[in-house]
């Protein structure tokens, strides 16, 4: 590779070098940090070469602590090994890391910092993951920029080569790992100067070998172990040198100079600020600003951080500094200070108490940019406003508003940036492609020698609906601005339902151009907008331009992707280039993305490219405010107090404004809240059929939203109806006079179609409908009316429904609703049959993942509660752990009950016999009992509130709860079920304890974009298994059967309803560990998910997905436990897997290999079915013993 | 056998006049190798639909599309193909390259279309993979009402003139008889350089299922009744046009076979009977047409076109005499 000027992120500059001094990545996929392994990984099949012509080998472990072991074997193997990893990744690696800088072992960790998850996780940047290592012996080198990330890679690379000293490098999650910004490539000829043989092959040498033989990984005792730890201090000395001198080296070879510590600022500084990360390009440019102004200030940048270098530290800051601010983008709860702090203060003191410096400057430990918390230039105001005061206080943090404890620096804006430099900001939807395009706009203008670009792209949590913002800056001078555009020169509004639910101006100044994306003419856009757009539009002299771009863009080809004609737009009027120049720059650079893909795509994009402007049209700007509606409340008027004051102002987007006692202060949030969220998500929705509907209740089951919903009721409940309300006569038998509707929440309707293709009715008179169709609905008042009658319908009373069938189901209130996940999702129709099946008594441990963010992603949560305030009680550990996370929710509620009998024994002298007897002894197994069991709970917690409150009956009452049965639910995916929780599970499963394990199996990494899982079926395409994956899925089922007391099912809700159904409630009535392993459809499979239903359909008939129950109550019954509920393969697994992509980018790849599989596949699940059958006609004595059954016969828990 | 059934088919050295036809054999090696073993003189290749292919490849770039860019944690779903090869293309010359080296009879690829759009460019790699020839088959139906007939037949001449100038090998044409004037028709794809006529392709047309009011797709094997029309033309053509000609639908036995060789045909062409009976059974049909002309003592040259229209008759009239015949059997056969 040649030295070469291109527009990259930071992970891509970062990974540039990795790869290329590496032999070995070992890695597991995380966010921020998993674009830095995927890169490599498809360099690697792209068969790119490192600097000496070789391949690097990437692999993917089952999580961060299998990478870190196999990249420290590699290590003492003697091979080149890197990996790439975050937050709760890198913890995971810690243990590895003290053996391997204890072993001096030379190795890079590129890390993409992030926050550690505590009160709540956090995907964003900070410096909390590695600063949780500092202590581990690594070198540790901080990049503040894309080319920083590119630049100090390689450094490192050399730096732990030459010194024997581990080294981590890191840059902040997201906001450097990634931006995108103009990068100068190093050369392999420019590595091979720094990364020289002689360094490799003594790297080599110090391997192990059986060709000299020694040993290393002793255990050592008292006499010599803390004499050993003192023998690597000469090694740790010499780092800052050696890196000193590779950083003098590299600035010869490339003109980019670097210390490990810059100073910047006035050499007579009087207020100093200490920073590492991309924070202190903000307080440089800052500081720049405000000297001019008069002010005496400077910065001290640190690079390297461990081994810290205290002399170079005190050095830097001027004798003149009388207050210095050190800031740290972490938090330590309860220290004195946060670590640079710390160090900076004790580099300070000891060189004042030595008297090699004369003065100790009064110096504040400041917080800031917490998880990507901005850090703009006016906060770096308002620190040195602090700073020029007499006493600046000794701690501080900025960005926020603490109202607690006070901590908090006012601020307020300033804008310091570059004149010349044209900032634009985007407001697009997940699917329209807004963000995408924005990344082909800054190559083609970055990509002009004279032209910088940079752009950062800030993406909501939802999966569904979800918004986009791009933040993007182009200019004749480098953009180092590491935070977001607040006013910008063009802003792009690429879907009109955002602007009617916040407030998108907030960034125009004075003339700012305004492009809205709206299905109005020109003449008519302006009665649309809200009031106080109006009012900005006219105020700010707004340059309003608009164009309806969607029919463009379906009279192209290109249905919803309206990104090319809006990105033409942006060229067109924003005069970057000119026209024509601009326009054959985009056609080139279509050309160039989808040209390898397709070339049809390429016509169709070309062709909107020229349809577009002829579209485009000025709107004439009235001088008075016309519209008499302001923006959608963010959340409905009945919402509770919380929900209003607070959760609002995320969903508009001002959560940045709420003060530290808006927030909770241990995690703990309301439950049920998306309801009370004001949003559309679709136009196109499900509307029912009275007239032609069966009322099988099967649109119902499958439903991913919750927005189907059925009640059935008197006739006489109709009364106050609104006209039209649809309404069915009840065909369930024993009801007479009875009613029946089927009701779509309007806006939470995603428009998915699960409903209408699992619908079996096809009017004769209508063969191309069903009793339940799409509809277009841009106005959607009438079914909101529709809505509310039906809410206002009692609930049907659970003990009258029929729980055992499909049918009796779709009476069951979800607990679970409307919760952001992917449009037409395969898990979360699993995730809503437990809460309505089970939700008043259970408690949820959910795996990080889709589920833990579809599921407590917040502003917004989907797990509910019921009319009595009850329901599945929620949280999120971590992703490993997930399996012992549920456990230890069921030990605690065995321990309360355990309690709560014996308190109950001790106070049954003065209570009614026959509700002491219920309590402790009636069967808890039908919906009847546990209703029963509910009922005698509450009236025994009446009693106990009327008893004298002595430590008994108090006692009792704070556990009289667990009397009723408790149903503990442990969720998660198959990355956390088959691979980083594998071992939690195995040992839960073991336990023989009572809890009910669901892994939602999307056989791939899903969350994180696609990685190959041990559950990936041979032969599809993911991320690390670029060329099919090569071995077979993990026959999980097997593994737990094997244990002979473990309940096992494999469902697939969309091949047969009524076994996923018989399942969930085996597995929840059996008094042992359960496990379900459930078919989940996903968009990581690569098809239109509406035809999720007929995928799982043949899933199931081609036998890779055959369904079974694994029952050890039969086998105590002597029965055959093992029950086969599929019929024989009747399609092939060609026929299954030739609609998805993830099967068919092979046969495109590699036409042969794909051949080759799709036989192994076909023979694989041809073998696996004669097992099966052949243990589905065995006798109960040839399966694994229960050794438990007789404990279970007098256990605690059930009775 | 010492009966010789060498054949000349476009400009090709064929050793029988028996071809085995674009079908589902051919999609593996096995197959290709069992149609070469069974005696067949040359091999056309299941056809590549061109519009198939870029809708194909459309789709999974918009699939891959799809959800890029929308999600924090996951910017993709899938890895990035970096190659351009692969997809249908791809597969389509790959097998056929293979197949070309695993037999020593001519394999010709055939490639489907309805535009002229990417044909030039996927029928010079066709060439390349060792394609003895291409087939062009035109298959067009033409939804849009406000298309006229002489549009239709343009784009028809225009795609065999793209196709004959892009490639050196030669290239022939198989056809719908759905023309108002299928003689003139064929007559300009001659003109326009086609090297043979394939006669005639069978349009796969949609079925219902009135039980379960459903469209179906219309796929079934073909019947000597099939034969009849391609039959007509051939025996009219015969003599009349520089291109060869070929046979192909309805074919199963061997008189069939000679039915057509007898109208002119230069060779036969059959999906439907070895997909019935495998890939050997051409063995049979060619044995049943060397025991035929041995009987008759006739040499394959001799029997071809024996009862053709004479090249010096008006085919108008003799298609007139050939009608009336018929009806003059239908009502002896029925007493009408």
């Amino acid at each position: 590779m040649e030295r070469t000027r291109i527009i990259a992120d930071g992970n891509t500059a970062a990974a540039s070098v990795a790869y290329r001094c590496s032999e070995l990545c070992s890695i597991y996929p995380i966010t921020p940090s998993s674009p830095m392994a995927e890169t490599a990984d498809e360099w690697a099949t792209a068969k790119r070469h490192n600097i000496w012509g070789d391949i690097p080998t990437v692999i993917e472990m089952q999580s961060e602590g299998g990478a870190a072991g196999a990249l420290h074997g590699a290590l003492q193997g003697g091979a080149l090994t890197t990996t790439f990893t975050a937050s709760q990744g890198l913890l995971l690696m810690i243990p590895n890391m003290y053996k391997i800088a204890g072993e001096l072992t030379s190795t890079v960790f590129h890390v993409a910092a992030r926050s550690l998850a505590a009160q709540g996780l956090s995907i964003f940047g900070d410096h909390q993951d590695v600063m949780a290592c500092r202590q581990t012996g690594f070198a540790m080198l901080c990049s503040a920029t894309v080319q920083e990330c590119h630049d100090l890679a390689l450094v490192s690379h050399a730096a732990t080569l030459q010194s024997r000293v581990p080294f981590m490098h890191f840059f902040e999650g997201f906001r450097t790992s990634h931006e995108l910004n103009v990068l100068e490539t190093v050369s392999d000829d420019d590595i091979r100067q720094f990364i020289t043989d002689d360094l490799v092959h003594a790297h080599r040498e110090r391997a192990l070998s059986p060709a000299h033989p020694f040993i290393r990984g002793t255990a050592q005792n008292p006499d010599i172990h803390f004499q050993a730890r003192e023998a690597a201090n000469q090694y740790y000395e010499k780092v800052p040198g050696v890196v000193q001198s590779l950083f003098d080296q590299f600035a010869e070879l490339t003109g980019r100079q670097y210390h490990l510590v810059d100073y910047y600022g006035d050499p007579q500084a009087e207020s100093v600020i200490v920073c590492m990360g991309s924070g202190a390009k903000t307080v440089q440019h800052t500081i720049d600003h405000l000297n001019k102004q008069g002010h005496k200030l400077g910065v001290v940048i640190v690079r390297l951080y461990r081994p810290f270098p205290a002399a170079e530290i005190v050095a830097a800051i001027p004798e003149t500094a009388r207050t210095v601010a050190v800031l740290d983008r972490t938090k330590e709860p309860g220290s004195e200070g946060e670590p640079l702090f710390l160090d900076v203060m004790s580099a300070l003191s000891q060189a004042v108490s030595r008297g090699t410096r004369s003065r100790m400057p009064i110096i504040s430990g400041g917080r800031y940019g917490i998880s990507s918390k901005e850090f703009t230039a006016g906060m770096v105001a308002g620190i040195v406003a602090e700073l020029e005061l007499d006493q600046p206080r000794p701690h501080f943090t900025i960005g926020i508003d603490d109202d607690v404890t006070h901590l908090s620096l006012p601020f307020s804006d300033l804008d310091i940036e570059d004149p010349e430099t044209l900032r634009a900001v985007f407001f697009g939807m997940g699917s329209d492609g807004t963000v995408g395009a924005n990344k082909n706009t800054i190559k083609i203008l970055g990509s002009d020698p004279g032209t910088y670009a940079q752009g950062y792209f800030e993406y909501d949590s939802r999966k569904s609906g979800s918004r986009t913002t791009s933040h993007l800056r182009f200019g004749p001078h480098p953009i180092e601005s590491p935070y977001l555009v607040s006013q910008a020169e063009f802003i792009g509004v690429h879907n009109f339902n955002i602007l009617e639910s916040i407030d998108v101006l907030t960034m125009a100044h004075e003339g700012t151009t305004v492009l809205i994306n709206a299905p109005y003419d020109a003449t008519e856009l302006w009665d649309h907008l809200p009031d106080s757009m109006q009012r900005q539009i006219i105020d700010k002299k707004i340059n309003l331009w608009t164009i309806d771009a969607l029919p463009v863009a379906r009279k192209v080809g290109l249905r919803n992707r309206t990104n090319t004609i809006l990105q033409t737009c942006f060229f067109a009027i924003s005069g970057v280039l000119p026209r024509d120049e601009a326009i054959k720059r985009i056609k080139d650079s279509i050309q160039k993305t989808y040209g390898k893909k397709s070339q049809k795509i390429v016509e169709m994009n070309h062709a909107a490219v020229d349809a577009s402007l002829e579209h485009l049209q000025q709107v004439t700007v009235p001088d008075q405010v016309t519209s008499t509606h302001g923006l959608i409340p963010p959340v409905t008027a009945d919402a509770p107090q919380f929900v209003r004051d607070v959760t609002s102002k995320m969903i508009e987007g001002l959560g940045n404004t709420l003060p530290v006692s808006a927030v909770p202060d241990d995690g703990t949030y309301p439950a049920g809240t998306t309801k009370f969220e004001q949003r559309t998500l679709s136009d196109l929705i499900a509307e029912w059929d009275p007239s032609e509907c069966i009322q099988c209740g099967n649109c119902a089951f499958v439903c991913p939203h919750g927005v189907i919903r059925a009640k059935y009721y008197p006739q006489s409940a109709l009364e106050g109806a609104p006209a039209g309300f649809p309404t069915a006569t009840l065909n369930a038998a024993g009801l007479p006079e009875s009613n029946y509707t089927l009701q779509v929440v309007p806006d939470q309707c995603t428009g998915c179609g699960l409903c209408v293709e699992t619908c079996p009715v096809r009017p004769t008179a209508h063969p191309d409908r069903k009793a339940i169709n799409l509809v277009e609905h841009l106005d959607k008042t009438a079914q909101r009316r529709n809505e509310a009658f039906f809410e206002t319908l009692p609930v049907n009373d659970r003990s009258r429904v029929d729980f055992a069938s499909v049918r009796g189901t779709q009476f069951l209130q979800p607990l679970f609703e409307f919760s952001g996940a992917c449009a037409g999702c395969g898990e979360t129709p699993y995730v809503k049959l437990v809460s309505q099946l089970f939700g008043d008594r259970a408690e949820v441990a959910n795996a990080t993942g889709c589920s833990s963010i579809y599921g407590g992603n917040l502003p917004t949560t989907p797990w509910g509660k019921n009319a009595d305030g009850r329901g599945p009680a929620w949280s999120n550990s971590l992703f490993e752990d997930n399996a012992e996370f549920g456990l230890g929710m069921r030990l605690a509620a065995d321990v309360q009950t355990k309690l709560a009998k014996v308190r109950l024994g001790q106070l049954s002298e003065g209570l009614n016999p026959e509700l002491v007897d219920g309590l402790l002894n009636a069967p808890q197994l039908t919906e009847h009992d546990l209703q029963s069991q509910q009922e005698r709970v509450h009236t025994l917690q009446a009693i106990l509130a009327d008893m004298e409150q002595t430590p008994q009956v108090r006692d009792l009452a704070s556990v009289a709860d667990h009397l009723l049965r408790r149903s503990v639910w442990i969720i998660g995916g198959d990355g956390w079920a088959y691979d980083i929780g594998s071992g939690g599970v195995d040992h839960v499963l073991a336990s023989g304890r009572d809890v009910n394990v669901l892994v939602l199996d999307t056989e791939v990494y899903s969350n994180t974009g696609g990685q190959a899982s041990k559950s990936t079926p041979m032969g599809a395409v993911a991320k690390f298994a670029t060329s099919g994956k090569p071995t077979a899925k993990k026959d999980l089922a097997m593994q737990a059967i094997a244990y002979g007391s473990v309940y096992v099912a494999r469902v697939a809700f969309g091949a047969d309803p009524q076994q996923t159904l018989r399942a969930f409630r085996e597995a929840e009535a059996y008094p042992g560990p359960s496990i379900i392993i459930a078919y989940s459809h996903c968009i990581a499979h690569g098809y239109d998910l509406k035809n999720g239903l007929d995928q799982q359909y043949k899933a199931v008939h081609c036998g890779h997905w055959p369904l079974m129950r694994f029952n050890p109550v039969l086998a105590e019954e002597g029965l055959n436990p093992f029950l086969l509920d599929s019929p024989r393969p009747d399609i092939s697994w060609r026929e299954y897997t030739k609609l998805e992509l993830r099967y068919k980018m092979l046969a495109k790849s590699n036409p042969e290999a794909a051949e080759k599989f799709l036989d192994l596949d076909q023979r694989t699940v041809e073998r696996r079915w004669t097992e099966y059958e052949e243990m589905a006609t065995r006798s109960a004595d040839r399966f694994t013993f229960d050794a438990r059954t007789s404990e279970f016969a007098a256990g605690s828990s059930r009775s | 056998m010492s009966v010789d059934l060498s054949t000349k088919y476009l400009g090709l050295d064929l050793r029988s006049p028996l071809v085995a036809s674009a079908g589902p054999i051919q999609q593996n090696l096995d197959g290709v190798r069992a149609l070469a073993d069974s005696g067949v003189g040359a091999i056309v290749m299941y056809s590549l639909f061109e519009e198939q292919v870029r809708h194909e490849e459309a789709r999974q770039a918009e699939l891959e599309l799809e959800y890029m860019d929308s999600f924090a944690e996951s910017l993709s779903f899938f890895p990035t193909v970096q190659s351009n090869e692969g997809g249908i293309t791809a597969e389509y010359l790959a097998h056929l390259e293979a197949s070309v080296k695993a037999v020593d009879i001519p394999v010709i690829a055939s490639l489907n279309g309805a535009t002229n759009g990417g044909w030039v460019e996927t029928a010079h790699r066709m060439q390349d993979a060792g394609a003895a020839g291409i087939e062009c088959n035109i298959y067009m139906v033409p939804g849009d009402l406000a298309t006229t007939g002489a549009e239709v037949e343009e784009r028809h001449v225009e795609i065999v003139s793209a196709m004959r100038e892009a490639v050196d090998i030669p290239v022939s044409v198989k056809l719908s008889p759905f023309f108002s004037a299928p003689g003139n028709m064929i007559a300009r794809l001659d003109s326009a350089g086609a090297d043979g006529l394939v006669l005639f392709n069978r349009f796969l047309q949609p079925d219902i299922d009135p039980e379960k009011l459903e469209v179906v797709p219309g796929v079934w094997l073909s019947t000597p009744t099939d034969a009849r029309v391609p039959l007509t033309w051939i025996a009219t053509l015969s003599g009349r046009v520089k291109a060869s000609l070929a046979a192909t639908s309805g074919v199963e036995t061997a008189d069939d076979v000679l039915k057509y060789l007898l109208a002119g045909a230069d060779v036969v062409m059959t999906t439907s009977a070895l997909v019935r009976h495998g890939a050997s059974y051409a063995a049979s049909l060619l044995s049943g047409v060397s025991e035929w002309l041995e009987r008759k003592g006739l040499t394959l040259e001799q029997a071809r076109g024996l009862l053709a229209v004479p090249s010096d008759a008006s085919s108008s009239e003799y298609e007139r005499n050939g009608y009336v015949a018929a009806l003059e059997k239908a009502k002896a056969t029925y007493g009408a």
